[in-house]
């Protein structure tokens, strides 16, 4: 009896493998990550064309039962009272729909605080304001009525025109900030996109430097048909070049040395000029240190060698203004 | 992520949707554009609607004609997919050189990246087959039959289209019940493919594992290739890009034993320098009295005493 019912068990399990079990000449490839099944056996052509949607129908539950074992085998879990299988990774590339995205370039700012090593400290949103006698936040909602509550009333300093209206002064002084960060910002954009732009760095008349003012008086000279080539100049007025201006890249670099002779030359120049370094003489300290020497012991040199003292240390003078000439010359290879 | 913009948002629901737009290391599913060429026929119409059906939350039908040939000038179809935010679009045409044409792209970063066109044929939409449908939605099990599909390069492609086409997202659980949708890809020459959707019942079969039938719910159509325009290798390359936090990496002094417990090294202990082989020199030789009394050493009898010429062996701890 009892080998009776272990038959019928048996029997039962080889049918119920037999169920979900698929014959196949080659493996098939998964991705169980994707539900991915690729069958590369040869079809059966002739089936096909004679039934085509049977044959492609068996052939097809035979791979989805395949890929459908393969899912089956994987770790379950249940969730929600739903059983599910916790996927693995796909395998199959797919390619992004965007590009990946790039670090957040850094401002001027950020980058010369990170050179410095300056750490950025957070403020507290709110801070107890003793006049008001109430806690005031650092920004946003609520902080303009508190700055205006606070600014009734504003001293005139004791250096500026008494009857200038300080109210405007601080309405404009803001707005000008404001415009300066907006311009810092764009300056930061244009940096990080690599967009050329003109050193154009007009933002407060009473902060910039006679660099940047010069340079707008320049670019603003500049703006006719002509480039400004026909335009009047204020007398004795340093011209700082458009193409300068314009961009740090225009400089010409030194060109390559194209004969051999000329690149000996060239070298033999640089060679000279590093060889024939004299240290610098401190003329004034020397002529001083001779002085205090003299003073000391007067009996060893006379008036008339001091002079002639004198005389040489002005031939160097003009000796090292030469030298000096000639290494610019040097400088320009 | 900040947005880097020239101009500023001005509102809090504009800033996020730019924010939306900007890429990210983990991408959602990708969306899908359908839309008609400058004609279009019947078979277009219903298989554009039956794939629109299969794409459903992840895609948009656009209704009106569009004076759109692509393989012409791609710059429509790239404003097209940047307006309708979509990385992936199938056009659907009808002309008398080129009749129930089907073109289906995909972009990367607002640009063409590839597109094959294929030809419909004996065509039968969803609705001409009776049972049941699928839910919206479904994730499908996606099969691919013959051996053309490994040995022809255009199909190679073809199938990197179809599996991003539609096999929706990665995701990392998945209801067993859920599992409802096969659609089967049959390569029966170099450039003729069947495409059929069955829905999948699971039945009993004794074991863990249930026996699979299939049920034919349509759409079903044979696919003829046509032409193609292809990404070149370095673009491919590119948009292929794994994010680098993705990346799986070795994690350093952890191992498992036979049992499947984690081991963490915490310490190694600390070198024997002076046992370390340099660099060999006659000035660094040993003398003939160091040799002896190395010899004298070695001759005596053992002692408890740490072996000098191995480091001394680490300690390991189970890692909870």
């Amino acid at each position: 009896m009892d080998s009776f019912i272990s038959t019928i068990l048996d029997n039962s399990l080889k049918e119920a493998n037999n169920s979900i079990t698929v014959d196949k000449h080659l493996q098939l490839e998964y991705d169980v990550g994707t539900l991915l099944a690729v069958d590369s056996n040869n079809l059966n052509l002739k089936t096909l064309m004679d039934n085509e949607n049977e044959y492609l129908l068996k052939l097809s539950r035979d791979n989805v039962q395949l890929l459908f074992n393969e899912i089956w085998k994987l770790p379950t879990d249940r969730i929600d009272e739903s059983i599910v299988a916790k996927l693995p990774q796909s395998n199959y590339i797919v390619p992004r729909s965007r590009a990946l995205p790039k670090p957040k370039p850094l401002t001027k700012w950020e980058q010369f605080a990170k050179l410095k090593g300056i750490k950025k400290n957070k403020k507290t949103k709110q801070s107890w304001d003793e006049q008001l006698n109430k806690w005031v936040p650092l920004y946003g909602y609520k902080r303009a009525q508190a700055e205006k509550e606070k600014d009734w009333v504003l001293e005139v300093p004791a250096t500026s025109d008494p009857m200038e209206d300080q109210f405007l002064k601080k309405k404009t002084g803001k707005r000008e900030n404001i415009a300066k960060n907006e311009f810092q910002r764009l300056r930061n954009v244009a940096k990080s996109r690599n967009i050329k732009v003109p050193r154009l760095g007009l933002t407060n008349p009473d902060l910039s430097s006679s660099k940047e003012l010069q340079t707008a008086v320049t670019l603003t000279r500049s703006a006719t048909a002509s480039l400004g080539k026909f335009q009047n100049k204020l007398p004795k007025e340093k011209d700082v070049g458009l193409t300068k201006i314009m961009s740090d890249s225009n400089r010409k670099r030194k060109s390559i040395a194209f004969s051999s002779q000329e690149e000996r030359r060239n070298n033999l120049n640089t060679i000279n000029f590093v060889l024939n370094k004299k240290p610098t003489f401190n003329v004034e300290k020397a002529i001083g240190r001779r002085l205090k020497k003299h003073m000391t012991n007067p009996k060893s040199q006379s008036n008339k060698q001091l002079l002639n003292t004198k005389r040489k240390m002005s031939f160097h003078k003009k000796s090292k203004n030469k030298g000096k000439k000639k290494n610019e010359k040097q400088n320009r290879y | 992520m900040s947005i880097q913009r020239v101009v500023k948002p001005s509102t809090r629901k504009g800033k996020r949707v730019l924010e939306a737009r900007e890429p990210a290391t983990l991408e959602g599913p990708k969306q899908t554009l359908l839309f008609y060429g400058r004609k279009s026929s019947d078979v277009i119409r219903h298989g554009l609607k039956d794939l629109y059906s299969l794409k459903k939350p992840d895609a948009k039908l656009l209704s009106r004609k569009n004076d759109i040939t692509l393989f012409e000038n791609a710059n429509p179809i790239e404003e097209l997919c940047r307006k309708h935010e979509a990385s992936l679009f199938i056009a659907g045409s009808h002309s008398k050189k080129r009749p129930n044409n089907l073109i289906i792209g995909r972009m990367y970063n607002y640009n063409l990246l590839d597109m094959v066109e294929l030809g419909l044929d004996s065509f039968k939409s969803l609705s001409e087959f009776v049972g049941p449908k699928i839910t919206v939605g479904t994730k499908p099990c996606l099969i691919f039959n013959g051996p053309a599909w490994d040995q022809v390069e255009d199909l190679k492609h073809l199938k990197s289209i179809f599996v991003d086409l539609f096999h929706r997202e990665n995701v990392e659980n998945i209801r067993l019940q859920g599992l409802e949708h096969a659609l089967c890809f049959t390569a029966i020459s170099d450039n003729k493919i069947l495409l059929r959707s069955y829905k999948v019942l699971l039945k009993k079969s004794g074991c863990k594992t249930p026996r699979v039938e299939l049920k034919e719910m349509g759409p079903s159509v044979d696919l003829m290739f046509r032409r193609s325009k292809l990404a070149s290798e370095d673009l491919m390359k590119q948009a292929c890009k794994k994010p680098r936090i993705l990346k799986v990496r070795k994690r350093k002094n952890v191992s498992r034993d036979g049992l499947g417990t984690l081991h963490g090294r915490i310490h190694v202990g600390k070198q024997n320098i002076p046992s370390l082989q340099t660099r060999k020199m006659k000035g660094l030789k040993k003398t003939a009295e160091e040799k002896r009394a190395e010899k004298k050493q070695s001759k005596r009898p053992l002692t408890v005493q740490n072996d000098t010429n191995k480091p001394v062996a680490s300690k390991k701890r189970r890692v909870e």
